[in-house]
């Protein structure tokens, strides 16, 4: 008796059970359909209603395409060849194609340019998506904004090599400054640079001063607002007067004064040599190197392109400007200075309460009257600056999310390890924080390059420009919609989809958790 | 208080008159709230000492205003002869100098066990790499996991993670090492191999700090246990005298819950 209780309650396995094969109805195509599409009574319905919408929606649109007129010169003649049948008058993309494109002020005999523009974009993209393609691929992607620059532009290839080089000299004199000279040398540097940015500074701040009393001056006193005023312009500018030595001697002292640290001293370097260099020797070298040299295409204006390839260049200039910029606002953000944080909100909550279009209009327009009326500052450049703005405060936003989901840990974990701030964030924390982004920073960045379209309201000529404009007013083409606004829905679809593939792709490549 | 753990020293393990950290009343707040009160502490080098109190009476607190993870408002602390100051370079210096390992590990998911042991190395001392991975390849195999070097901390369970986080630390080559409660999130299973790693680091003369409530660890390798209550050091002696014979009321209540069971 007590020997089978026993036996019941304790048990050892002896021989393991073999893996078997499952039923026939738990595998194979007929499984299939019954779990996935007949499952219950509701579920079978779904699927027959869904089926016959998805058979009356390929019976409507096949016919369309399949009777779709290719050769045609004008919708008259699609409507003659049609015949009374329903098709599709595709015969516009083949008369047009040129300029859905490319726009249709651009030089047809350059076109190759911006082809290859495109194909070498794709080159230049490679390493930073795909990272087992060798690190040196990258020097190509740094030199590829100044070529394509002056394939799509035209006019001397030394403009663009002359900015490039002056970039270069830049790194090199942050570089010099910072490790290669030694404590004494940077003392000397120093006393230069300090005395220059006070000097500088004291001269700007005694401008200032000026044009605060002038103002003043041009008030007059009349009425207790203007009197108010007059007297705050009056304030403002002694303020400034009194302050402006003492001002200047206090920064070029500090950046003096920073010498053994060299972070300070070799920036400042190096923005006071790129301030000038851009302001003073552009002009000079190119035009020097290029008499000795002459590299030329022929030059074509900002008005000039158009298409989807100025979607293409708002969108691949935009992305790529305005990630760094997003990651700089988000961190700044983070910043426990009080006065960059400030800044940072500030733009950042300001250009998000701000719809994208009026920030095109203020390009397009409003810029004009605030800038000098002799400069000449290009309408693609000023809707680049919009944009980039527009999207880096998004970006921003999106990885301030990236970083706030980052556990406390990892930054005391950096600090513990005697990381400095520069070495954590880079090394530790961004890496993590942008992984986390990816979604978010993609969406963003799909979303930016639809809305490259919205540069048609202030009469850029981009793809949907292009329709809007030239084609759907000429007397050929009038009211041709469905076949061009869906060639351009095709062109974004293809764009957008491979992208966030690829953003999944990623996702998967850079999963190290292993949850 | 220092003589009595001398003379109660287990042998091999030697504790010099160099002093690695002095703490002088110090005090720390949290807005209003008074965490730290009038710590005075000096360990020499060689010390190991086990900090022990209720949870909120400030000992995870304590450790961390040490490598400076967190601020004190009053007093001052000296961590080898560096005074801890708001001198970015003074705190710098010394959270190299100290090595610290935490409840959760905080190993950098993103990289490797290697690149985890060798990324301080290479930035902040600026070790060659090929150097810093013999290190971090020679502490691996101290801590026993030289084969998970090329995984990454989600694919380790929690005690080989703890351990790979010692090893990060010893990397730099620090002269104190902390540990704030290294074992609170870990299985019983794995508490031991972390403990075993944490006492052959002791025997090697390792200055440490230990946040725990392993009593069995503190008997065995501590010089000294202080007890902290409210912000406070309510009691500090030899482990032998501290555990047979507790002077204060607080500290007899505290022992007898939790060696009680």
């Amino acid at each position: 008796m007590a020997d089978s209780k026993a036996q019941s309650v304790a048990f050892v396995r002896k021989t393991p059970i073999p893996q078997a094969p499952p039923p026939i109805s738990e595998a194979g195509p007929l499984a299939w359909i019954r779990t996935n599409l007949f499952s219950g009574v509701f579920n079978s319905i779904l699927t027959i209603i869904a089926f016959y919408v998805v058979i009356r929606f390929v019976m409507g649109v096949f016919p369309w395409f399949y009777n779709g007129v290719w050769d045609a010169s004008s919708i008259r003649e699609c409507k003659d060849k049609l015949d009374g049948l329903t098709g599709g008058c595709f015969a516009v993309l083949a008369d047009r194609w040129d300029h859905l494109l490319f726009g249709f002020s651009y030089p047809p005999e350059g076109y190759w340019r911006i082809v290859l523009s495109f194909v070498l974009l794709m080159v230049a993209a490679a390493p930073l998506l795909f990272a087992n393609l060798p690190r040196k691929m990258l020097y190509f992607t740094g030199f590829f904004p100044f070529l394509a620059y002056w394939l799509i532009w035209g006019g001397s290839i030394w403009v663009s090599m002359t900015l490039l080089a002056i970039i270069i000299a830049t790194g090199f004199i942050y570089r010099l400054v910072a490790i290669q000279i030694d404590v004494e040398m940077r003392k000397i540097v120093a006393m230069g640079i300090g005395a220059i940015c006070g000097v500088g500074l004291a001269y700007l701040l005694y401008l200032g001063a000026s044009e605060l009393s002038f103002i003043a001056g041009s008030i007059g006193t009349e009425g207790i607002v203007a009197l108010i005023a007059n007297k705050a312009f009056w304030a403002a500018s002694i303020f400034t007067y009194v302050f402006f030595i003492p001002m200047g001697i206090f920064i070029g002292y500090a950046i003096y004064n920073s010498y053994e640290d060299g972070g300070l001293v070799s920036v400042v370097a190096a923005l006071l040599f790129f301030g000038v260099a851009i302001s003073y020797l552009v002009g000079p070298i190119w035009m020097g190197v290029n008499f000795i040299l002459p590299i030329e295409l022929e030059a074509v204006a900002s008005r000039d392109m158009g298409g989807f390839m100025l979607n293409m260049v708002l969108g691949t200039v935009c992305v790529s400007l305005s990630i760094p910029l997003g990651i700089v606002l988000a961190l700044g953000r983070q910043s426990d200075m009080p006065l960059i944080k400030g800044v940072c909100v500030v733009f950042i909550e300001f250009i998000r309460g701000v719809p994208l279009i009026t920030l095109l209009f203020v390009a397009n327009v409003m810029l004009a009257y605030f800038l000098p009326p002799s400069s000449n500052f290009d309408l693609i450049l000023r809707v680049i600056i919009m944009i980039t703005m527009f999207s880096a405060a998004y970006i921003a936003e999106v990885i301030r999310g990236g970083l706030a989901a980052l556990p406390k840990g990892q930054y005391e974990a950096a600090d513990s390890l005697g990381l400095n701030y520069n070495q954590a964030t880079q090394l530790i924390i961004l890496p993590q924080a942008l992984k986390i982004s990816i979604p978010g920073i993609v969406n963003v960045a799909v979303g930016l390059f639809k809305d490259t379209t919205l540069v048609s309201i202030i009469s850029m000529f981009d793809l949907v420009g292009m329709i809007r404009g030239p084609i759907q007013n000429s007397t050929e083409w009038i009211s041709v919609y469905w076949e061009v606004y869906g060639f351009g829905a095709l062109l974004f679809f293809v764009v957008c989809y491979s992208i966030s593939q690829y953003s999944q792709w990623l996702e998967r490549q850079l999963a190290t958790d292993h949850r | 208080m220092t003589n009595t753990a001398t003379e109660t020293q287990p042998s091999g393990m030697q504790i010099s008159d160099e002093v690695a950290i002095e703490i002088k009343n110090m005090n720390k707040w949290y807005g209003t709230f008074h965490v730290l009160r009038d710590i005075d502490l000096t360990v020499q080098r060689g010390e190991r000492i086990v900090i022990c109190g209720p949870s909120g009476s400030g000992k995870s607190t304590l450790i961390r205003c040490i490598n400076a993870l967190e601020e004190h408002q009053k007093g001052s602390i000296t961590v080898d002869g560096t005074l801890l100051s708001s001198d970015l370079k003074n705190i710098d210096k010394i959270r190299s100098e100290v090595g610290m390992c935490f409840q959760h590990f905080n190993l950098f998911p993103h990289l490797t066990i290697l690149e985890n042991c060798t990324l301080a190395p290479i930035w902040v001392r600026k070790i060659p790499k090929k150097e810093a991975e013999e290190t971090a390849m020679y502490f691996l195999e101290k801590v026993k996991i030289p084969d998970q070097a090329n995984k990454y901390p989600g694919q380790l369970s929690g005690g080989q993670q703890q351990r790979v986080a010692i090893a990060r630390s010893l990397c730099m080559r620090p002269r104190i090492m902390l540990f704030d409660e290294p074992t609170s999130a870990l299985d019983p299973e794995m508490i031991k191999e972390v403990l075993d790693t944490m006492i052959q680091l002791a025997e090697e003369g390792m200055t440490m700090l230990c946040v725990t409530h392993e009593m069995g660890f503190a008997r065995q390798v501590a010089n000294r246990v202080i007890f902290m209550d409210a912000g406070q050091i309510v009691e500090q002696n030899a482990p032998e005298p501290f555990f047979t014979n507790p002077q204060s009321d607080r500290t007899k209540l505290f022992l007898s819950q939790i060696l009680g069971h």
